[in-house]
């Protein structure tokens, strides 16, 4: 039931694009949908390569290297994975334009006059989408091949030194290969982000099937011809599943768990190679959260009073209340169904949750679409139902309500709370339930009494990340809030493409702020599991 | 009415009804069918085993009896109550039943004292500290009553697991593996304790093992499991003696299988001389049979018909057990007393001790 709940918005866009498609879908295949795609292309490439050479360096050089900040760089290079790629694009926006400080410096220091005199790159374009996108999302694989790196076995590697190869060599020829799954599944998350960015491309100008999804839809008024560049990006998202579930499966034969850690010996880097690692670790530091963070502080500052009016606190209050409605929910149907999978155990519950949980892959976009549509024909159908008997209007009970993106939120980000549940009552032994109900505990009272007190930690850990993303997600709210409804992230939009960056930024950075909070979890893990490995070396 | 019930205890004076029945159950598991048509018996005070390799559908059994696995067919009955029927089962929680697992399964967000307490929120405040006190003390861990499970160490846990089991006085205590997280001496330690305390206070169980030493050091029976189904249910040492399958007999213990032929009805040609046995085989003359050789039916007897090689040596302290591979090209366990030292590559001579043979259709794949 829940599965098909989760289902019905791609369902739903499918049968409107291949049903009454009309002209507009000739149309679009005519005029912009080539376009839409080639952009969106591009945009995928860019990023891809730039989280990979990001991600894949700082994260090989702070596991296997050691130079000075090495420890501290290990978390704050996770860092811009609190700032949404809109966010950054305002900031950079900002601190690169015409009148902004960079620019303002050059002409000081070169006696410019105007931006005739000299050129300076266009930060709003395409190559300007793809290091925004690249500077926020590298973390996805950083952290996911750091780990790899992590787990892979100093004995394979000292294998490797001892057969003759370099440094340099063991690194490409063996830790590289085998981190590839992790990393292929860092890399095709941070593309499913990219293909559900509206903000930063909306912004940019930049032509993507999203910004075209969007505008098709409110610009041209035309949901059916949404509804078709929606399932072109279905596409999309299909292969990017696929490349991501591939890749798990590959990941668990290359990373045997069990396997006893040892801590890694690492490369001691002294003098200009130790300079050079800290600053390719600095730089996405700098160039991903500090900068931008204080080009937002200081726009902050100088806008506060302009930005702090009553209407930002309704937003906070909007946004938290949702977030946190959508997060109770989102945990509430995860505990249910890994439960009732536990209990179970069948193998169409596991297909069920399985589908259930793809709406992580769908853009936000994509899933505004189909929730609109079956939304709306009910309305309709109950309008008219009630208009034919009772000659009384409903008017709309679901599309344009808070519960239409409610449920987007929860279907999308549904994975993230199960992904958590179950990872958490995984580690509770089978045998504990069964020791339980022995004793006379209906499972019921099982799962409240034993297993809730257990996995508490990673309850709340799901709670806020679902929380988190809720707060940031821009298109799907933006889609299907209700009129005169804002919410943090729409009021930041808002001002911010009708060029008011400066009553932007205090929304930006509150989003920031919140951000910070599964970052600053994640880096308590990574503490965390580095303990432990100080602790099992201890032991051998 | 009351003629009836006088009746039917005096039924259940002659003949006892049996505590545990599990009539021709079925069960599946993942999809697969795991238990075939499986019948056991366990009589009040008794303690009996299942003995069998790792997916014989032990477990199924075990899970089947606790309320945690459905069956397709047959039943299980506890105390003459049916409590599981294809379609149809008394919840875990409803059938007095206690359960010991491989990995203890304690709470470890609550105390001993707490642990042992789960299973008593029936009583009162004041019971239940008396039967936990008393259950602490029984099973020599009331100085830990205040400790957590990660502080105890794996024998404590053990101890605290089968406390928090048979506090509430369940009808039938069922163990899963419960020695198998231990090390081997502290192993045959508590099982050797695990079975006193079990027969001092009558308590009827059911384990499952993959280990023969566990099952021997508990089991009144053993219910050895080969793919589902129980292929000999018999005393420890008839299971080693009497094997009733050539899987059984290579299961449980050493040894090796000598071809032959029939001769009589109690005599048997093979490679190393005539063999006879104290029981007629039940064989037809001429049919090609193999006898089972334990270790200990190979006698050291340096005037004994047989020749052969040492080719491996296994010191086990007070016995030395050989490979040996005898001039006819058979291959020999044998044990001898540790004063038989031998090095590999020595000749020696054996004679072959049987007198009850063991007899099995020679495998017609050989």
């Amino acid at each position: 039931m829940l599965a098909a709940l989760a289902v019905m918005p791609v369902a739903a866009v499918l049968m409107f694009a291949f049903g009454d498609s009309g002209d507009i879908w000739a149309h679009l295949v005519k005029t912009s949908l080539f376009g839409y795609v080639k952009t969106t292309l591009w945009l995928m490439l860019g990023v891809g390569v730039s989280v990979f050479v990001t991600g894949v360096s700082t994260a090989w050089l702070v596991t296997m290297c050691r130079f000075p900040g090495r420890k501290v760089f290990e978390w704050l290079l996770l860092l811009p994975l609190a700032m949404p790629a809109y966010v950054i694009a305002y900031a950079y926006t900002d601190f690169l334009e015409f009148a902004g400080p960079v620019q303002g410096l050059l002409r000081t220091i070169f006696g410019w006059q105007n931006a005739r005199d000299y050129f300076f790159p266009e930060i709003r374009s395409l190559g300007g989408a793809i290091m925004m996108m690249g500077l926020v999302l590298y973390p996805y694989v950083y952290l996911l091949a750091r780990s790899a790196f992590l787990e892979q076995s100093v004995n394979v590697l000292e294998a490797s030194r001892t057969l003759g190869r370099g440094p340099w060599r063991t690194f490409s020829s063996v830790s590289l290969p085998a981190a590839r799954p992790a990393i292929a599944i860092g890399v095709s998350l941070a593309l499913m982000e990219t293909l559900n960015d509206y903000g930063t491309v909306d912004f940019f100008a930049v032509y993507t099937m999203t910004a075209g999804l969007v505008d098709v839809w409110l610009g041209m008024g035309s949901l059916a011809g949404g509804a078709q560049i929606a399932t072109t990006m279905l596409v999309f998202v299909v292969l990017l599943i696929m490349l991501e579930r591939m890749s798990r499966r590959h990941q668990k034969l290359y990373q045997q768990a069990g396997s006893r850690y040892k801590p890694l010996p690492g490369y001691r880097l002294r003098g200009a190679k130790a300079a050079a690692a800290v600053t390719a670790c600095a730089l996405p530091v700098l160039a991903g959260f500090v900068i931008p963070v204080a080009v937002l502080g200081r726009l902050t500052l100088v806008y506060f009073d302009r930005a702090w009016t009553p209407e930002f606190q309704v937003y906070v209050f909007n946004s938290v209340a949702l977030s946190a409605t959508a997060a109770v929910i989102a945990l509430a149907i995860a505990l249910f169904v890994a439960y009732s999978r536990r209990l179970h155990g069948g193998k169409i519950l596991a297909l069920g949750t399985r589908v259930a949980t793809l709406g992580y892959a769908v853009p936000g976009a994509v899933l505004a679409v189909g929730i609109l549509v079956p939304f709306a024909a009910f309305d309709n159908a109950v309008d008219a139902f009630l208009r034919q008997y009772l000659g009384i209007s409903s008017g709309l009970l679901l599309s344009g309500t808070v519960g239409a993106v409610l449920f987007a939120y929860v279907v999308r980000f549904l994975a993230i709370a199960m992904g958590q549940v179950e990872s958490s009552l995984e580690k509770v032994s089978p045998s504990m339930d069964m020791a339980a109900r022995t004793l006379g505990y209906r499972a019921g009272q099982t799962l409240v009494r034993y297993h809730l007190p257990l996995i508490r930690g990673g309850m709340l850990t799901a709670a806020m990340i679902v929380f988190v993303d809720c707060m940031k997600e821009l298109p799907a709210t933006l889609l299907l809030r209700p009129f005169n409804f804002d919410t943090l992230a729409t009021h930041v939009y808002q001002f911010a493409s009708d060029e008011m960056l400066g009553e932007a930024s205090l929304g930006s950075l509150t989003i920031v702020g919140v951000g910070l909070i599964p970052v600053v979890l994640l880096s308590r893990m990574i503490s965390r599991t580095r303990q432990t490995l100080g602790e099992s070396a201890v032991q051998t | 009415m009351n003629s009836i019930s006088a009746v039917s205890t005096d039924d259940a004076l002659t003949t006892p009804r049996p505590l545990l029945e599990v009539r021709g159950i079925s069960c599946n598991y993942d999809l697969e069918r795991a238990v075939f048509d499986l019948s056991l018996t366990v009589h009040r005070g008794e303690q009996v085993c299942l003995l069998g390799p790792s997916g014989c559908g032990k477990t199924t059994v075990l899970r089947a009896i606790a309320g945690f696995h459905p069956v397709l067919t047959g039943g299980i009955f506890i105390n003459d109550q049916q409590v599981s029927a294809p379609g149809a089962m008394v919840p875990p929680e409803a059938r007095r039943v206690g359960m010991v697992f491989q990995d203890h399964a304690l709470f470890p967000h609550l105390s001993v004292r707490q642990n042992v307490a789960s299973g008593l929120r029936s009583l009162s405040a004041g019971e239940q500290k008396t039967a936990v006190d008393d259950m602490l003390d029984r099973m020599d861990i009331s100085r830990h009553a205040e400790k957590y499970p990660h502080e105890l160490s794996g024998g404590q846990q053990q101890r605290v697991a089968l406390a928090r089991a048979l506090a509430p006085k369940p009808l039938l205590l069922l163990m899963d593996e419960p020695f198998s997280n231990l090390d081997q001496e502290l192993r045959e330690h508590m099982g050797q304790e695990v079975s006193d305390m079990l027969k001092e206070n009558d308590i009827t169980c059911v384990m499952v093992t993959h280990d023969q030493n566990d099952a021997f050091a508990l089991g009144d029976h053993v219910g050895v499991m080969a793919d589902g189904a129980i292929v000999q249910w018999d005393t420890p040492y008839n299971l080693y003696h009497q094997p009733r399958t050539h899987f059984v007999a290579d299961f449980i213990g050493n040894g090796i299988f000598l071809p032959g032929t029939v001769l009589g009805s109690a005599r048997v040609a093979t490679a190393l001389g005539e063999l006879e046995s104290d029981e007629a085989l039940d064989r037809a003359v001429e049919s090609p049979i193999e006898v089972l050789l334990r270790p200990d039916d190979v006698v050291h007897d340096p005037d004994g018909p047989i020749r052969a090689t040492v080719r491996r040596r296994a010191f086990k302290g007070a016995e030395i057990m050989y490979t040996l591979r005898t001039t006819e090209g058979i291959t020999l366990l044998a044990l001898f007393p540790s004063h038989a030292n031998y090095e590999i590559g020595d000749e020696v001579s054996v004679r072959l001790a049987v007198d009850h043979l063991v007899v099995f259709d020679a495998d017609p794949e050989a």
